[in-house]
Formats: C-alpha cells, structure tokens, sequence
C-alpha cells in the first residue's frame, strides 16, 4: 500500500516533465532521500545500487559528496560546478530556494560505501575498481557476487585480481549455502593474503560453518597470527626508528650549542616553535597567494625557517648569553626567562590556540609493505633528520665555519691565540643551533600542535638525548636519538606509555650515575675546558 | 624579538592597569564584581582564554542593560597560569582583597579540587564550566558543564544502538577525570554484558606526542571482527597529534569511530578535519546547532572578539547559562551575598543555547540536552542524535558501588553526599 502511494507520489511529481520515466525501484527509492531520516536514506541506498537505472551510480556519487539536494519531495543531483539535474528524469533543473543537502552519518556512509563497491567493480579505471574491491571485501555482500565474478575473469592485473579474489573469498565465507569446497578454497585465498583483516575473517566464521571449514580456518589463523606476531616486532622497531628520528631533530641544534658550547639553553624548544610558526605563515600565504605551491610549502619553508630562528638565535647570544658564558646557572635562569618571553609573545600575536599546518598530498597516507604500514610523514621525517644530520657532520667538518667551531670547543684560548674571533664563532654557532632547531620546528609541524607549548614538550627529552649520548659529539645524539627511541617504543606495548616512559628514565638516571659522560664522551683537553 | 618583548611588556603594563583600577576604593562601592579565574597562559591558555574572553563579553553586555541590583558589574581577571597551586592563591587575592560576589572560572579538574577549600573556608561561589568526572558536590561550587551521565554514558548508549559497537577502547589522559570517567563506562558497560575481553583501556600522559604504537594497537583491537569504537578523554594539547596519526594510518570513521569527550569546534581548529569527518564527539551544544538563540550568541561573539572566524563551543554556552543563572539568583535574593544567592539559587530556569530551559537542581548541577555530534569537513559538527528532554545532571554515579547510594541536596538535606542506606551525611 504504501508502495502503491510512494508509485503515485512519484507519479504526480513527474507529472508536467516531458519524459515520464517508468516507475521502478529507484524512482520508489526517491521519495525515501527526501524524508532526510539516516534509516529511510540508508535504506534508499540499498534500492537504487540494486536498480541498475542509469543515474544510480552519479546519484550515490553525489549523495557521497554531499551534494544530493532536496527540496520538498523532490531530489536533485548538483554536480561539483552547481548545476542540477533532476534526479527521477535526469533533467537539468534548478532547486528551489531553500534545498538542503541529505545528511550522512557513519551508518549513511558505510551504505554508500557497500553500494558503491557493486557499482563500480566493473569501471574501466584501475584506481577505482581496487577501492570498490576494497569496499565488496569490507561489506562481504553476498548481492555483488555475480558481478564479483564478472571482474575476476575480466581482470589482468595481478595485484587487482588479489584484492577481488579476497573480496570474493570473505564474500563466500560469510554465505551459508556456499559449498566446502569454496570455502576451503576462500580460506587458502585468505591465508595468502595474510593479514589482520584476514585473520578477522578468519576467526570470525558465522555459525553452522561445516567443521572441515572451521579447522582449516583455525590452522590458517594460527599461521597467519605468528607471522603478524614477526611483522609485529618489525613494526615497533620501525616506530622507534621514526620516534628516534623525532628525538634526533629536536636534539640537535641542542647537540651544537649545549653540546659543543656548553650553553644550557632552555628556549631551546622556543626555537623549534618559531620555526612552526615561520611554516605556518609560510602556508597561510601560499594560501592566500598561490595555491599551487602548497605541495612545496615545506620546502619553502625550510630555509626561512633556519633563517628565522637562525637570527633570533644570534640575537639572544649578542644581548644576553655572551655575558654570561662560564655561569651555567645564570645561562640557565635567562634562558629559561627568554623562553617564556617567545611563549607569551607568540601566545599574544598569534593567539593561544592552535595553528593549522597543512600536510602536503604527498605526505599523508601509508605505504604497506608486508604486515608493515609505513606512514609516508614518517617515512619523510626520518629520511629528513637522517639528511639534516648528515648535513651538520659535512658542515663541522668540512667548512672552515666547522673547523672554527671543532677549534673554539677544543680549546678556546688556543684558538683565540690563533687568531680565530672566538665570539664571532659563538655567535654563528649559536645561530646554527637554532637554525637547526627551527627546521626541526617545520618537521615536527607535520606531526604536533602549532601552539606556543610546542617547544616545552620537546627540551626535557633533547636534553635527555644530548647527555645520554654524550656531551659535544654529533654521532653521541644519533645513537642516544635512537637507543631512547626504540627502547621507548618496544617498552610501550608491554608497559604502556606512562610506564615506559617512567622506566627509560630510571634507566638513564641509572646510566648517568654509572658514566656521567654519557655514551660517546669526550676525551681528552676538551675535558677540562 | 624587541617587538615581542615590547608587546610583551605592553600586556603586561596593561594587566597592571587593570589591577591597579580594581584596587582603587573610590569604585569599589558603586559596583558588583565577578572574578574570572582562568588561565591565560602556560598549557590550558589554549583552552581558558576563551572563557575569559566570553565572561568579559557577558558581563559587558549585562552592564548595557543597566548592570544589577542598579550597579555595574565590573569584572576582575586574574592568571593562575595553569599552575594548579596558584589558582587557590589567586582565588583567594578575588575573593579577600578584590572582594568579588562570584568567581567563573577553572578548567581542569584538578585546578578545581586546588581551589575548593578557599571557596569553602571564604564562603564564596564559584562557576564552573567544564565537563567532568563527577563524584563531587559542594555548597560553594555550581558545576554547568556537563556529568558523565550527561556525556559520557549518552555517547557510549548512542555507539551501542547506532553503530552496533560490541568492543570498546577506553583511551584518556592519565589524570582524575579520565580515570574516574573511564572507571564508570567500565562498570557501565559490564552492567550491559559486555564482556573484559571486550575492553581496552588505555592512558597516555599529558602532552603525548607519539601516538603510533596506540593507533596501531587500536587497529589491532578493532580487527576482530567485531565492531569496535574508541571513547576518548584524551585532553589538550595531545588531541591534535592523535588525530593527525588516525588519518594517517588510515582508522576511518566507517571502520572505528573515535567519540570524544574534550575535543569541541576550538580544538578542532588547529587540524585539518576532511580525515576525520564521521569521527564524534558528545557534547551538550554544538555551534551548529541551529536556534535563535544561539545564531545571536555567535553573532554578539563574533562582534566582540572582532573576528569573523572565531568558533564557539560548549563550555562558553555552560559560562552563558551559569552568568544568566547567577544574575537571576542574585535579582531573587536581592543581594550577592553568597549565602543568600546559593539559596535563591536552585530551581532558577534560563534558557540555553539549543532551544531548551536549563534548570539548576538542589545537587548544583544543571539539566542539559546531550547533543552526539559528527565532524564535518569544515571543522563544525553535525548533530546525528539529540536527547529528546533535558537530562538532570547526576552528582554521583549510579554505576560506581561507592557512591551509587550517594545523593547530594544543598535544599532541603544541606548535604552534598548524603547515603540513603545508612540515612546519614558524609557518606
């Protein structure tokens, strides 16, 4: 009855439009969008992917993207330029005032996503039919089977066919009435693939599975659980590795001027932030002027950034650190005043909130190797401290700047009687200690808030790396960056993030006590200076 | 670098002003003045400075209308700069040398157990705004953000029924309300059968930056096969990271949603949401929600901050209705005697900003409406599910087995933690 009214509804609507389209189940299927509940919508879904009408596909892409309108009982398909078509006869035609776009949630999404899945499995592009595998393996709808199999024959590219032939096979293990046979056949298709996904699958067999099933699934999941127990280890190494390479670029611009001058300075972590900063307004006029750089704004950022706080640095040795050198404490009294003074003054002209930094197309998403996701900000950020570091050790020891400053740190008075100007040398190398800081400032954008806290989470643990490693040897940051690194995160899993991070204090406090010159300590006159 | 230091010096020669007008007795008689106690600078500036910015607005626009009681307010700011012990010192400078009728202020829970024995030992009233643990009721303190049961418990019912959510990861900031708010989903959920294995809880430290092991421990969680969510408590500053690092691994709203109890329209600002769209957050108003009321309150917002782009969220509406409130109670007592305003005050009905009435109750909670929300790719969310009736906001937990006897009444018992086995105050 209520089909009947929906028909006559639909009927009456056409009514006036020169081609009145036969009633069918996606025309009963409209009226649903336009009641704009999640259940009507979700169910409306459901019946125009089954109806095969021509729009079904363009009408579900619109509903995906936020832009099938409504307005009254009428549908509207707005393309991304904002023209209209009517959805039941396909008619370029204007909303009226006041249309609103159907609402999605989770629920409205995961439909959209299913049906989009059967829709598409057969498209000529490549890209798509791999995300509508994707989609079918996910929804395991037993409806895109045929269709399902359709592709699978029609398909040449290897890696393809793998992700329909696994959407097949969760497909298959999810239908009661598919033979043993197949699903045998589905579990060695999985037991290949061999993921987490496929081990849920496989430990999540529906009941009534025949019992060979069941333990061909069980030995499968067995097999698949200590391989992803290896990949697992792998993993945490490899996330120590990036947290190391984190470590590494906070650290060292700290290595420079705490390492090699001797200065403790607390704004470190300021300088950091500035260069989050100079990233941040580098994005913001890109944005505003040319959008087209954006995938290089770090890139342009980079050397503004060292400049920036490469400057400020120098500043804050020229007016206050160059009279106070030989008394730590006081070095470390302004210093740490000097970086509450960047904190407030930051807070005041840039506000106390977050600041958005953008990530580059080219850095988000993973990259899956095996049972391993390698993020790709990650994967740039390690590939950057590890240049960054190679970078400095060139510069110290290859440039007559590095030769001044390995001379200046060795023995200061020596080198004066030399004739190098050993203030001049402080200054620079101060600077090049907080131009590090702030290119370490625009990796870490990338992964932490753009506020002026930045820095304070990040001076305890550099200054925890520096002295681990060693005070005034560059290789002494990289190993401590490391060590700390991944011992943290393989303490993680078993201690949890509070813990772990408890324990790998004690255990440097332990190590300190044992060699107060940390891992790589200097020998020699530098000793004594 | 001079020019940061010179505004720097500016802010503060500026604050010294202000103080130094407060100080002058001459004003003293001819206004009421309302302290705001929040931090504006070091780790919670990014959340209260807002709160400061809103009771200057409120009290601004109160004064317009000819102030109270026929005398101007006049408000007195003062920054415990996020330093738990400093905000009992400064309580105590607002209430014995500034002499304020009332304090709005406090964000974190701890600052709030830092300043209550001053409010106590002084007798003064103190606002505050922010959603909490609960197990608390004091004479002295109205809380108008909202009680787990007014956010925590609505979200995860929502997650059960919409979702379908069978698996449950518990992740938060290892501090009281985390900790007190996780201990009563847990009992919660175990009171619906769900079962240990079921339940993953998690803390991370303030500040957490490196979120890649927990994310990828959430996959792992969620690959069950069973469908899994995420309820987060996590606070602050370590909410963009994670966020971040669920885009990047790929946790999709259809796979696992992650319902948040601390991220609103102003953290949201500092990360690029188009990842996150579908992920939720259960708060008691939403800046998109669309009611007269509040389409004047972003407006009036948006004039006084003098920027287009600013958002608002939910604990401003909670300091709009705990103001409204307070400004009542103190026309019905005729005074702004503490005693007296905390006796005029319960049953005060204002209206907030999502269309309903909110009302304070003798336990000094107030009704709410508990809004779940979605982010949408513009930083805004989009209510998916509301509460038909405003829910009363519950002082002690039922699910809890120390305080499920527990009731507070500041009306009639004149008990904040009354046993109704034992008949007796103080539990």
């Amino acid at each position: 009855m209520a089909r009947l009214r929906s028909i006559l509804q639909a009927f009456v609507l056409l009514t006036g439009m020169v081609s009145a389209a036969t009633a069918g189940p996606y025309e009963d299927a409209l009226p649903k969008f336009a009641a704009d509940s999640y259940s009507d919508t979700e169910a409306a879904i459901g019946a125009v992917a089954g109806s095969g009408h021509p729009l079904a596909l363009k009408l579900v892409e619109t509903l995906r993207d936020g832009r099938l309108m409504i307005a009254g009982s009428q549908v509207y398909i707005r393309d991304a330029d904002g023209k209209s078509v009517d959805a039941a006869t396909g008619q370029a035609a204007e909303p009226a005032a006041g249309a609103k776009a159907v609402r999605l949630n989770n629920r409205v999404r995961r439909a959209i996503e299913a049906a989009l899945g059967g829709m598409t499995l057969l498209s000529p592009d490549a890209g798509t039919r791999l995300d509508a595998a994707r989609a079918v393996f996910r929804s395991r709808d037993a409806a895109a089977l045929p269709t399902l199999e359709q592709a699978i024959a029609k398909e040449s590219d290897g890696n393809l066919k793998g992700a329909l032939e696994s959407a097949r096979a969760a497909i298959l293990l999810n239908k009661a009435d598919a033979p043993a046979p197949e699903k045998l056949a589905a579990i060695e298709t999985l037991r290949a693939r061999g993921d987490q996904d496929a081990l849920a699958l496989l430990s999540n067999l529906p009941a009534g599975t025949p019992t060979e099933v069941t333990e061909a699934a069980a030995k499968a999941a067995e097999g698949i659980r200590s391989r992803l127990a290896l990949w697992n280890a792998v993993q945490n190494v490899w996330y120590g590795v990036s947290l190391g390479s984190v470590l590494l670029l906070a650290a060292i611009g700290l290595s420079i001027t705490f390492g090699t001058m001797g200065v403790i300075n607390m704004a470190h972590g300021e300088m950091v932030m500035i260069g989050a900063y100079t990233t941040f307004i580098v994005q913001e006029l890109i944005r505003t002027q040319a959008p087209y750089l954006f995938g290089a704004s770090l890139f342009i950022a980079l050397p503004l950034a060292f400049l920036v706080a490469g400057l400020i640095g120098i500043l804050i040795e020229r007016t206050v650190i160059r009279f106070l050198y030989g008394r730590p404490l006081e070095t470390l009294l302004a210093t740490w005043g000097i970086s509450l003074i960047l904190q407030q003054g930051v807070r005041t002209i840039f506000g106390p909130t977050n600041r958005e930094v953008g990530t580059p197309a080219w850095m988000s998403g993973a990259l899956e190797i095996g049972g391993l996701s390698l993020t790709y900000n990650r994967v740039a950020i390690v590939i950057f401290a590890f240049s960054v570091f190679a970078i400095l050790l060139l510069v110290l020891r290859y440039t007559s700047l590095g030769l001044f400053v390995r001379a200046v740190t060795q023995n200061r008075r020596m080198a004066g009687s030399m004739g190098i100007r050993t203030s001049r040398i402080d200054a620079l190398a101060f600077g090049l200690g907080s131009g590090v800081a702030g290119i370490a400032g625009v990796a870490l954008s990338q992964i932490d808030n753009v506020s002026p806290n930045l820095g304070q989470g990040y001076i305890i643990d550099s200054f925890m790396v520096v002295v681990f490693g060693g005070v005034g040897n560059l290789w002494g940051t990289l190993v401590g960056a490391m060590t700390l690194g991944i011992a943290n995160k393989l303490l993680e899993p078993y201690a949890g993030a509070v813990l772990g991070k408890i324990v790998l204090l004690i255990a440097i406090i332990l190590f300190i006590q044992r060699r107060p010159r940390g891992l790589f300590a200097l020998k020699g006159r530098a000793v004594e200076a | 670098m001079l020019n940061l230091t010179r505004r720097h010096l500016m802010a503060l020669a500026s604050a010294a002003l202000v103080s130094g007008a407060v100080m002058g007795t001459a004003q003293a008689q001819e206004t009421i003045k309302v302290g705001v106690l929040h931090s504006l600078s070091g780790t919670m500036a990014i959340s209260e400075t807002t709160l400061k910015d809103v009771m200057l607005m409120l009290i601004e626009e109160q004064n317009k209308k000819g102030g109270l009681l026929g005398k101007k307010l006049e408000a007195v700011v003062v920054d415990p700069a996020s330093n738990w012990p400093l905000f009992a010192e400064k309580a105590r400078e607002l209430i014995s040398q500034n002499k304020v009728s009332a304090v709005f202020g406090c964000w974190t829970s701890v600052s709030r157990k830092s300043v209550l024995p001053v409010f106590k030992e002084l007798n003064s009233v103190l606002f505050y705004p922010v959603q909490y643990e609960g197990e608390e009721s004091e004479r002295n303190v109205f809380y108008t953000g909202a009680a787990p049961n007014q956010q925590a418990i609505p979200a995860v019912d929502y997650l059960a029924k919409e979702e379908k959510v069978e698996r449950w990861v518990l992740a938060g900031t290892d501090y009281v309300y985390p900790r007190t708010t996780n201990k009563i989903l847990e009992a919660y959920l175990k009171s619906k059968g769900v079962k240990s294995e079921d339940i993953m809880i998690n803390y991370t430290p303030f500040g957490h930056s490196d979120w890649q092991t927990i994310v990828a421990d959430i996959k792992k969680f969620g690959a069950s096969g069973k469908k899994t969510a995420v309820v987060s408590t996590i606070n602050g500053d370590a909410n963009v990271p994670f966020y971040k690092e669920l885009a990047n691994q790929g946790v999709k709203a259809t796979d696992i949603p992650v319902v948040a109890f601390s991220v609103g329209e102003e953290e949201l600002a500092g990360i690029d949401t188009k990842p996150l769209v579908g992920h939720l957050a259960a708060w008691n108003y939403f800046q998109s929600v669309e009611t007269p009321e509040n389409k004047a309150f972003i407006e009036k917002w948006k004039t006084f901050t003098k920027n287009p782009k600013r958002v608002t969220n939910d604990p401003m509406e909670a300091h709009v209705i705990g103001f409204n409130m307070w400004v009542k109670a103190v026309e019905k007592a005729g005074s702004t005697d503490p005693d007296k305003v905390i006796d005029a005050i319960v049953g005060v009905e204002v209206p907030n900003l999502t269309g309903g009435t909110s009302k304070m109750l003798a336990n000094h909670h107030i009704t709410k409406p508990v809004l779940i929300g979605e982010i949408k790719d513009d930083g805004q969310f989009e209510t998916v599910s509301q509460t038909d009736a405003l829910v009363p906001g519950d002082a002690w937990s039922k699910y809890l087995d120390g305080s499920k006897d527990l009731i507070a009444d500041w009306k009639d018992l004149k008990c904040g933690n009354y046993n109704t086995v034992t008949k007796k105050c103080g539990a």
